[in-house]
């Protein structure tokens, strides 16, 4: 895949260029895949594609994406403005050539020439802009609070646009890539059969059950665009799906049971794909609800969970060891010198001592929706932390509502964050002090301002320590308690090749219908 | 005349019990916490993102003028649009339940007929090895959860012996052949699931009325037991016999929704259970609607059905 996009233009943006050299450090970690026989690539053939994540509820308006069926739908019909590849970079997608001024708040982008959406109408600014705009202003779009900073978008030709920020932010390639901000033709509103610049147009779509998109003209992607159509079908069971796989019913599968990957990898003609990601489990401590606003319980809680022991069962050992603070090993700003906080019931007992809370009790509020595993996890914290002299009771929480009134309403809780493809954008949304979804209402001065600076500081070097100061700010005083990241597991059939893992999103950030082929 | 009258009131009593099953449903949606824009958004809500998708959905008048509103429109045979895609319910909900009702047609042709069959051959060999094995087996089928005879057929039939597919996606322009090869195991669970019940009453209500004086002297008249079965003692336990089966054809339209997830099967019930976790009141209303009017129209069938097969239950008891 390395000449899979264009070659990066000399004119691209410091960040991007930036980035090269962190990811020159960055290929040292590896993106675990399963090795298997090379088939060069062909064209033709019928992808089938098993996923979880489809609701008779959604819609293909990209503003109401809020699961992975309809968002790899979209990616088939429609292209993104900025691809994150598998090395977690920003490539050209529609925009590319981007720059900044210096203070990265006012930026060019160039639209990609030549490209024609399905019903013939060439690709311009006014498109992108439109595009950009549905999720701005009174929008309710997932993406809308990642665009906020966002003041202005000009149309200085047709083949270049320019964005104005209200504060500067190197990172805006990445905050384009996210995945709501699909291109339609300018005005476009039909959204029960989207027309995009994607490899295939719609044919078949039944909300929450299945999707069919066939390929109609050639793509414009070099060495993507190979099966001739998807079908792609919402199988929300986890067992209905590996069912499916196995029975030969459809090609490939997302999010498998950790439980049960080593049974699966035994079986002949399927593989599996793992892939480390951002996403991440997590305790949540509200900073400003007793007895967490003493650093030093929080600190015994950090103390009092075996990490080891929960990736190891209930991760299958699926994940990696997490460190309190939300970036995660594959990203370029990861701290690895940070130490490690490992379960220690006498490091946890002179917290508690400490904090004169020697019969420290707490509750923890769990659900499975938290993250699969959750309540499992739950359990084994509560055995260590009594090693450690915590009374640790766990609260079952129905599934339904969780998310509006379990979560950042009690104070102590079971969570999880996806991955974000900046090292700024997961600080910005969860940490900082007046961030909508700071979840664990951790407020510190010092770390909002050292946020903004680093948002653009071109100095790589000195990036990385700011960063790197921030993790450690969070690991050791926020209210997080950060055991594991979990990976995402993903598995095809032997018909299908080119699957790769990915840093962001599951099925190659599921984008995997126009980059497999199959045999 | 009588048998009119009785269809008239039993046709009126169902209709005011849905109108009051409707009602509950939407106390009950009510009653569940947050609402459809906190359930849409999930965790990404952010305060400005509710209220814009609140005023956008109209959820901030009172529940009762919502709840009148979407009355009066079904009553003029519109069950409006779905809060979460803003499309019309019908468009939806019309092809879900032809599939409901397709799977649930299937497995009662299969059901019905193995249920009572056996059932009488049952009650003329009682004691015997067929009596005992068939009672034995299905109870067995009904203990285990339907989930678990659901994992149990796609291990055997799809992976193992690869005859069947595990998936049942239907979809509008497949064949009728295809249809049916993809719902043959989901119509096999259910089929396990209903018949136990069907089965046992079947054998039990014949046998009750068999102890009856009319029943020894057909013996005594030196007629067979298959003969005094079928001739003599069937009629009069017919009554029970279409309670049980009514409830369980309504029990394959209504409550068939693990089965419909273990198999993705896109019927009614999965359509019930996304647009309860997403708080879509119309959608949730419209399918409770649907499931409400099959229940009560099954056993109100039923009624009229015994009562044409037994006088005495035709309501002149007084005379």
């Amino acid at each position: 895949m390395s000449n899979a996009n264009p070659p990066l233009d000399r004119r691209q943006f410091l960040s991007a260029s930036a980035l090269m050299g962190a990811a020159a450090g960055l290929a040292s970690i590896p993106l675990i895949g399963e090795a298997r026989a090379d088939v060069p690539p062909k064209s033709g053939g019928h992808l089938r594609l098993g996923m979880s994540g489809g609701s008779t509820t959604d819609s293909l308006n990209p503003t109401t994406y809020l699961s992975w069926v309809p968002a790899n739908i979209g990616y088939q019909l429609m292209n993104g403005l900025v691809e994150i590849d598998e090395h977690n970079q920003a490539t050209p997608e529609l925009l590319m050539n981007w720059e900044s001024k210096p203070g990265a708040a006012d930026w060019t982008f160039d639209v990609r020439k030549d490209i024609t959406f399905s019903n013939g109408k060439t690709l311009d600014a006014d498109d992108i802009i439109y595009s950009i705009n549905l999720h701005r202003g009174k929008s309710s779009s997932p993406a809308a609070p990642t665009l906020t900073p966002i003041t202005d978008i000009k149309k200085l030709s047709p083949n270049k646009i320019q964005i104005i920020m209200n504060s500067g932010n190197a990172d805006l390639p990445f905050l384009l890539s996210d995945y709501h901000i699909l291109v339609v033709p300018n005005g476009f509103t039909d959204w029960k059969n989207p027309i995009g610049t994607g490899c295939f147009v719609l044919e078949h779509y039944e909300a929450g059950v299945r999707c069919i998109t066939k390929r109609t003209r050639p793509y414009w992607k070099p060495n993507c665009g190979y099966v001739d159509s998807v079908e792609t079908l919402t199988i929300n069971d986890v067992s209905a799906r590996t069912a499916a796989l196995l029975s030969g019913q459809v090609d490939a599968i997302n999010r498998l049971d950790a439980r049960t990957v080593d049974l699966l990898k035994k079986r002949p003609k399927v593989h599996v794909i793992q892939s480390a990601a951002g996403q991440h489990g997590l305790f949540v401590m509200n900073c400003t609800d007793a007895p967490f606003t003493d650093n030093n319980v929080r600190l015994a809680l950090k103390y009092a969970i075996d990490r080891e022991q929960l990736l190891k069962t209930v991760l299958r050992g699926y994940g990696r060891l997490g460190n309190d603070q939300p970036i995660p090993s594959t990203n370029p700003y990861y701290d690895a010198s940070l130490p490690q906080h490992s379960y220690d019931p006498d490091k946890a007992k002179f917290y508690l001592k400490k904090a004169g809370q020697s019969n420290l009790k707490v509750e923890l509020n769990v659900n499975d929706v938290a993250f699969t595993g959750a309540t499992d996890a739950a359990q084994l914290f509560q055995q260590t932390a009594q090693g450690a002299g915590i009374n640790l009771t766990i609260k079952q929480q129905p599934a339904d509502g969780y998310w509006s009134n379990v979560w950042m309403k009690v104070p102590f809780c079971a969570s999880y964050w996806g991955g974000r493809p900046t090292a700024d954008q997961m600080l910005t949304i969860a940490y900082k002090s007046d961030a909508p979804w700071n979840d664990t209402f951790w407020k510190n001065a010092q770390f909002d301002k050292l946020l903004i600076e680093a948002r653009v500081e071109l100095d790589q070097t000195k990036r990385k320590a700011m960063y790197g100061q921030m993790q450690a700010m969070i690991s050791n005083t926020g209210g997080a308690l950060i055991p594991m990241f979990i990976d995402y597991l993903e598995a095809g059939s032997n018909r299908v090749h080119g699957m790769k893992p990915n840093p962001l999103f599951d099925f190659m950030g599921e984008r995997i219908g126009e980059k497999v082929w199959l045999s | 005349m009588e048998i009119l009258r009785f269809i008239v009131t039993r046709a009126a009593l169902g209709v005011l019990t849905l109108l009051a099953v409707s009602i509950l449903l939407y106390l009950g949606t009510q009653l569940l916490p947050g609402d459809v824009a906190s359930a849409l958004l999930g965790q990404s809500a952010t305060p400005e993102a509710l209220a814009v998708l609140r005023a956008k959905l109209g959820l901030n008048t009172p529940a009762y003028l919502r709840y009148l509103h979407w009355l009066w429109g079904v009553v003029h045979g519109n069950l409006g649009s779905s809060l979460t895609t803003g499309t019309p319910i019908a468009g939806v909900l019309l092809p879900r339940l032809a599939n409901t009702l397709f799977l649930a047609g299937y497995a009662a042709i299969i059901a019905v007929p193995l249920a009572v069959g056996l059932g009488i051959l049952a009650a003329i060999r009682e004691g015997g090895i067929l009596d005992r094995l068939s009672s034995t087996l299905s109870l067995a089928t009904i203990s285990f959860p339907e989930f678990f005879v659901s994992y149990i057929l796609i291990v055997v039939f799809a992976s193992q012996l690869g005859w069947l597919p595990s998936l049942a996606t239907v979809y509008g322009g497949m064949g009728f052949w295809n249809r049916i090869d993809a719902t043959t195991l989901p119509a096999m669970t259910l089929t396990l699931v209903v018949v136990a019940h069907m089965l046992r009453m079947t054998r039990t209500s014949t046998l009750a009325v068999m102890s009856s004086p009319y029943v020894e002297t057909a013996f005594l008249k030196g007629l067979s037991r298959t003969r005094v079965v079928l001739n003599h003692a069937l009629p009069n336990a017919l009554g029970p016999i279409i309670a049980v089966v009514a409830l369980n054809l309504a029990y394959l339209v209504v409550g068939v929704v693990v089965v419909e997830v273990v198999f993705v099967y896109p019927g009614v019930g999965q359509l019930m259970v996304d647009a309860v976790s997403k708080r879509d009141l119309p959608t949730v209303q419209a399918c409770g609607l649907v499931f409400a009017v099959a229940f009560i129209g099954l056993n109100t069938l039923a009624d009229i059905l015994a009562a044409l097969a037994n006088p005495r239950l035709r309501g002149s008891r007084g005379r």
